[in-house]
Formats: structure tokens, sequence, C-alpha cells
């Protein structure tokens, strides 16, 4: 059956020319994935990453992995949305000028129960939502910004054995844009880390 | 991994409290003899002696309050990364067991000074309908005289609150201790049983408490928030010594390899989500219903604190105690710099000894605020000092609160040489040392 559907894609669509991806060794145990990334790091590797099913912790370190930005942009938004509250309120609320974009703007200094049209402490349940929903989406949408997410196709796909990253095997792939990336060097270096499986990823 | 790496420091106290220890009780005794002189020797000295100690008693207990629910949450949802801290906590609210001896001149000023109105409710009709809350039968004979004196029904609830106190405080510490030496799991599996069921008694009495003892200073007042409110302040009160606690083990050489950056990271997201941010956030909940609806009865609350000298102390709460620390401690650099993070919870603890100021000292300048024409005026007036706002810091806080500080902290180092500094027995100890935050 798969046998069948395979060529039957293949004579639907002509067989594009695959190009390495990379090369991408298989472990079994975080322990060794941990020592395998320290090794690539230390040969000067820049354009490669690890797999891994849970959060293995000194992974990031042995990477060399940067801090994030996520924070100060966060913080960024957070901010945007008290600006933005405050001035919405003082202007809608506190304000009664005029101006025109395309239709007439007008702020509407409406007096309730008894309080001055600038009050601020009844502004800051909206400067509070405000703040927090711009920090929280702004959250949401950069972390899959930053990721490179959304992203429908993924080259380690293609191998078969791919699929235990989520459940119990740990892999480690080096790009062949890599300017350090030579086909057999490469090789060499994964094979001495003494992997379960190497395997070509295609693209 | 890091399990297999992990080595054991020194993980009892020993000889090195005995600093700490002597010092903290010289102040805890030093401070309340001076209070007991002032007492003597100042005018309405003893009125002034009472409000103090309550003040001081308000915020030391809130400490230990915050221990004791800290314990309790760790046990009901079952926590494996805090157990290496778990019995600083424990060691903290364990002096609850002794908070009915420190309790007792707050339960003799009632008679012995003039700050519960509610004891004198005759011809004040909102205190006359109070009086099944305080007194339970009425004192008043039919001439409406007031002919009893014992406010029998708020004697009952501060004796069940301590009671429960002490029996949960003392649970929770028994068994974690007696893990140590055992390591039997049948000990956690009871303290998770009984857990749920301490929290549910701790929000009710911990909310007695505050309304009777803080609250009820203006009877007429009143706020469904204010028990919340105090709840918020003992977590930022706690959370704060437990830190100060980290940093001391540390620098006393205990725990240097137990306790991690990771753990003073999580401390620290702990003074900043309860200490800073609940509690600006409950504080302004209740600011913004009573200013919003602007009813006397509950607005002189808020009136007398931003009148005067208040105003001040009202500026530097929301400064420094919401918009300086939420600012530093939002970034985690702060919080993984134990030193800067050490620095921030002291300074949260002084705040939180104003914080209790704030909520204890005010009274109501009653005549002005009934005289004045409006809000405007009443307020140049005070900051002309034209009206008496009873804004007068004294020596007599200090002593107290310093007594009461070191008494309960001499009480603390005491029982934590008793013991291991860490949950010897618990099992899971070892995922706590392992604990990273990413």
């Amino acid at each position: 059956m798969t046998t069948a559907s395979a060529s039957m894609s293949a004579t639907a669509t002509p067989q594009r020319k695959r190009k390495l991806y990379g090369l991408m060794a298989e472990f079994a145990t975080p322990a060794e994935v941990l020592h395998a990334a320290k090794r690539v790091r230390a040969e000067g590797y820049r354009w490669w990453d690890c797999f891994v099913p849970f959060p293995v912790h000194g992974l990031d370190k042995a990477m060399g992995v940067k801090p994030t930005i996520l924070p100060i942009l966060v913080f960024g938004c957070g901010l945007t949305g008290t600006i933005v509250a405050v001035l919405l309120q003082w202007f809608t609320n506190g304000t009664s000028f005029e101006f025109w974009a395309l239709v007439p703007v007008i702020g509407y200094d409406f007096m309730i129960s008894g309080k001055p049209a600038s009050s601020i402490p009844a502004w800051i349940p909206v400067v509070f939502e405000l703040t927090v929903l711009l920090a929280s989406v702004g959250c949401f949408l950069l972390v899959l910004l930053l990721n490179g997410l959304p992203r429908f196709y993924h080259p380690v796909f293609r191998v078969p054995s791919f699929a235990r990253a989520t459940d119990d095997r740990f892999f480690l792939l080096i790009e062949a844009r890599d300017p350090q990336f030579y086909r057999d060097k490469t090789e060499t270096l994964l094979r001495s880390l003494n992997p379960i499986a190497l395997e070509e990823v295609q693209d | 991994m890091s399990r297999a790496q992990h080595t054991t420091s020194n993980q009892q106290l020993d000889g090195a409290g005995n600093g700490l220890f002597t010092i903290a009780a010289a102040v805890g005794g030093i401070g309340l003899i001076t209070a007991l002189i002032l007492g003597a020797l100042m005018d309405h000295g003893w009125d002034r002696f009472f409000r103090s100690y309550l003040y001081a008693f308000a915020a030391v207990a809130a400490v230990c309050l915050g221990g004791l629910f800290w314990t309790m949450v760790q046990h009901a949802s079952r926590a494996g990364w805090s157990v290496a801290l778990r019995r600083i906590a424990e060691n903290v609210a364990a002096n609850l067991q002794w908070m009915w001896l420190l309790f007792i001149p707050v339960m003799l000023s009632p008679w012995l000074s003039h700050q519960y109105h509610w004891m004198h409710p005759a011809g004040d009709p909102l205190l006359e309908h109070k009086i099944p809350w305080f007194f339970g039968m009425s004192p008043l004979n039919e001439a409406g005289e007031q002919v009893g004196h014992i406010p029998w029904f708020w004697l009952f609830r501060a004796a069940f609150v301590l009671f429960v106190w002490a029996i949960l405080s003392r649970f929770f510490y028994r068994n974690s201790v007696a893990q140590d030496a055992t390591g039997d799991v049948n000990l956690t599996h009871r303290m998770q049983r009984f857990a749920p069921l301490g929290l549910v008694l701790y929000a009710l009495t911990q909310s007695i408490a505050s309304i009777d003892w803080i609250e009820s200073l203006e009877a007429h007042w009143f706020s469904t928030m204010f028990a919340v409110y105090f709840f918020a302040a003992s977590c930022c009160g706690f959370f704060a010594v437990q830190i100060l606690v980290m940093k001391w083990y540390h620098r006393s050489g205990r725990l240097t390899t137990e306790i991690t950056t990771e753990h003073y990271q999580d401390a620290g997201k702990l003074l900043f989500a309860f200490g800073v941010v609940f509690w600006a956030y409950i504080a302004f909940s209740q600011y913004m219903l009573i200013w919003y609806g602007n009813i006397p009865e509950e607005t002189t609350w808020y009136m007398v604190r931003q009148l005067g000298g208040w105003r001040m102390v009202s500026i530097l709460l929301l400064v420094g105690h919401f918009v300086l620390p939420f600012l530093l401690l939002v970034t985690k650099h702060t919080k993984r710099v134990t030193t800067v993070l050490g620095l921030i919870a002291a300074g949260m603890l002084i705040m939180h000894a104003v914080d209790m100021y704030y909520l204890v000292m005010p009274t109501i300048p009653g005549d002005a605020i009934a005289t004045a024409a409006s809000y405007e005026e009443l307020r140049d007036a005070a900051a002309a000092g034209l009206v008496e706002v009873n804004f007068h810091p004294s020596l007599m806080d200090l002593a107290c609160l310093l007594g009461l500080f070191g008494i309960v902290t001499a009480m603390t180092v005491k029982r934590m040489a008793r013991h291991a500094l860490i949950a010897q027995g618990d099992p899971r100890l070892p995922e706590s040392l392992a604990f990273e935050n990413f």
C-alpha cells in the first residue's frame, strides 16, 4: 500500500533533485547528546541544533545558545499598552478638542459620578488590562516569530526514526550550510561520538 | 545527572546561630523594656504602648502566617522544587505555637487602652448594631447604659484563631522533623491529606484575626477586601524573610550546595508575584471601589491616610512597595544575583513594616472631617499643620517592632539549631536539589 502510494506520487510530480540538508546523529541518552553538543560547539560549528524529547538541563549552555531578547520585547509591548491606554482615556474622557481624520474626532469630557474628567484611579483597570493584553499577545506572537514559526515542513521529518525525538531518542543535526560543514569531515566527527545511527537528511 | 553530581554541605546550624540569637534576644529584650518605660513616662503612654504593640504584633504575626500558608501550599500542591526551602517556612511558621503568649497585651488592650472604641457602644447606633459580633450578649441594660465589659465573642474568636494556628504550625513542623530521621513516606501522605483542610482553616482564621484585631480599630468602617489585603501583606513579609534566611544560611556556610541560584530565582519570583504585584492588585481593588462609591462611611478610612504625614506614607507605599520593586524584580537577572535579591528583600521587609504601620496606626480625626467644607480644604489645612491628623511616629513604635521582631527571630534561630536546616527525609528532596529553571 505504502509502496503504491509512493510510486503514485512519484509519477504524479516529477522527482525533484534532492539536496543535502545536513547530517543527523541519533543518541540514546541525554548525557551522550550533551557530550556531543560540547564537542560540536568546540569544533566551531554554527548552524546546528539538538532535538530532545524533554528539556535537558545544561544543554543550552553546552550548545552556547545566546539568551533570548524576548523579555525585553515583551516589556516593550507591555509599556506600549500602558501608554496607549493612558493616551486613549485621556483623549476620550479628559479633553474636548476636535480634529479631522476623514471624519471628525472629538474628545468628550463626560462627568461621571462627580469625578474629575481626568481621574487616574478610574483609568487604572483599563491601563492594567491593555498592558497585560499587549504583553501577552505580543509574547505569543513573538515566540512564534523568533522560532521561525509557523512552518509547515522541515527536512528532518524525512528521517523516519526522527519520530522518536518526542519519545526516547536524542538527535543532533549539523546543517550543510554551515561554513565548517564538509561531508566527510563532519561524518567522521559525528561517528567519533558513537551515535546509535547516523542519517543523511535530504531537503 | 545533577543528582549524581550532588554533594552535601553542612545541613546543621550548630553554633552558627549563636551570634544572631544573642543579638536578636538582646534587641528584643531592650526593645520591649524600652517600650514599657516609654509607656510609663509618655503622655497617654499606655494608650500608645498598646497601639504600637498591636502594630508590631501584626507585622510579626503576618510573617509567621505567611510561612504557615506557604508550607501548606507546598503539601497541597505536592511541590517538588521547594523541598530544599520548606524547612525555612516551617521554622518561621512554628512561632505561631507561641503566638498566644505574644497576643496577651493585645487581648488586654480593650480594657487597658482606648484603641477599640467598640468597647463603648452605648449611644452609637452603628456600634450598638455590631454588639453581637463583639460581645455576643448585649452589655447594655434596658436604659441603654453599659453594664457588661467583657467582649465574649471577640475573646472566643481570638482563642479559636490562636488555637488553630498553634495546632496547624505544630502539625506540619513536627511531622516534617520526624521524617528527617525515618524518611517515612507516610508522613508526606499525612501532611498532604491535611494541607487542604489546613488552608481552609487558615483562610478563616487569618480573616477573623485581621478583621477583629486591625480592621475593628475603626469599627464604623467596613471593607470585604481587608482580610485579603492582610494576607497579601503577610505573603510579602514571609517571602522577604525567606530570601534573607537563605542568604544568611549561605553566609554562615550552611546549605551552600543544596540551595542554588535556581531556588533564589524562584524565591524572588514569589516575592515579586505575591509581595509586589498581588499586594498592589488587592490594595488598588480596595481603594478603587471605595473611591468610586464615594460613600462617607467608607472614604473616611482613606481620607485620614491622605492627610498630612499619612499622605507621604501612602505615596511611599505606592512607590516603595510597588513601582520600584516591580521594576527591579521584573527581570530574572536581579533575582539570580543573590546579593541584589537580598538587598531587595531587606527593602521589602522594611516596606512590609511601613505597610503595617499604615494599616494599624492612623486614627480618624473625627471633628476635623465633620467640620471641613471640602476635601481640598481639609487637605490643605492638614498640610499646613492646622488639623491634627495623629501622625506622630515615635520611638515607641520602633521599640515595640524591634522588641517583638527580636524575640521572634531569637525563637526561630533557636528552633533552627535544634534540627536539620533542610527536610532531609522528604522523598522529593532529590528533585528539589536537581531543580533548574531552564
